[in-house]
């Protein structure tokens, strides 16, 4: 994969869109991973005791997972400089459906003096945005 | 929420010793699909001495001053009432395999919003040689009783 051309980009070109499919196999499997044993994100009975609409994902998954298609754009897991979100909506996974996350990722502004992109990242489930002010800062120059 | 949780010195954790599998486990987990992420070989010939771990991989040392937070005494946090408001990590290098880390906590600004309170937790962790790697920040909101 090869680093995209700083000089070549533009505020608002759409650079990287994906779709993911979280299923409570995914829930089960993030929990492992990160060592989050949170049991809302894998117990129905749980969740349902403190109020919640069903077996929430991680938000840390959530912000895992809407980086990706940004690190595969630019080739290179090490060019991420700098990435925030706020979380502003739980994905509710369905047992049987799971959820269908929706990324995609903008250029929001361009630093030239650094050769460094900042991509805005949309990222949805269900027609609602979950996350806000999600923002990744990518490293394009000479290493 | 104790205001007074700002400022308040707290040891610097145990190093974590990055593991390649941990690594790979984890990128595996947030649907990364970059070979640097997963690949050793890969991760080589793009200059890194083993698998990059995604940018998210640090919450997992993160958690560790998470968890010295919440166990403050008289912090008053109850961690039953706990949501993640807002996360960001920013790197002056990528966390790779075999790193070993240090994470060292600071509150940084405790508020109260009606009957909820906020907590922003800094954890500022660094390599053996003491150089930055990477600084994780979150944002909890303690909710409140519901009236």
């Amino acid at each position: 994969m090869s680093l995209p051309a700083f000089d070549a980009l533009a505020v608002g070109d759409v650079v990287a869109e994906r779709t993911t499919r979280l299923t409570r196999d995914s829930l089960v499997r993030y929990a492992g991973a990160s060592g989050d044993f949170n049991s809302i994100h894998y117990r129905d009975d749980i969740a349902a005791s403190v109020g919640l609409p069903g077996v929430l994902a991680h938000g840390m998954l959530t912000m895992g997972l809407a980086v990706q298609p940004v690190v595969d754009w630019v080739g290179d897991a090490g060019r991420v400089a700098d990435y925030q979100v706020r979380f502003t909506r739980p994905i509710v996974v369905d047992p049987v459906d799971g959820a269908q996350v929706s990324v995609t990722a903008k250029v929001g502004a361009l630093d030239a003096a650094a050769e460094a992109a900042r991509i805005d990242l949309t990222v949805t489930y269900n027609g609602d945005t979950v996350l806000g002010k999600a923002q990744v800062r990518v490293l394009l120059g000479a290493k | 929420m104790n205001p007074e949780l700002v400022g308040r010195a707290f040891p610097p954790t145990s190093p974590y010793l990055v593991g390649r599998e941990k690594v790979r486990e984890f990128a595996r987990a947030v649907f990364a699909t970059n070979p640097i992420n997963l690949d050793p070989a890969a991760a080589r010939e793009a200059g890194y001495a083993d698998v990059v771990a995604p940018p998210t991989f640090a919450v997992v040392v993160q958690e560790h001053t998470l968890a010295q937070l919440l166990a403050e005494p008289d912090g008053g946090i109850d961690f039953t009432r706990v949501v993640h408001g807002d996360q960001r990590f920013t790197f002056s290098r990528p966390i790779v395999a075999g790193d070993e880390l240090t994470a060292q906590l600071a509150v940084t600004a405790v508020k109260t919003l009606g009957a909820h309170s906020m907590v922003t937790a800094e954890s500022t962790m660094t390599d053996p040689s003491g150089a930055h790697v990477v600084t994780a920040i979150s944002t909890l909101v303690v909710r409140g009783d519901e009236s």
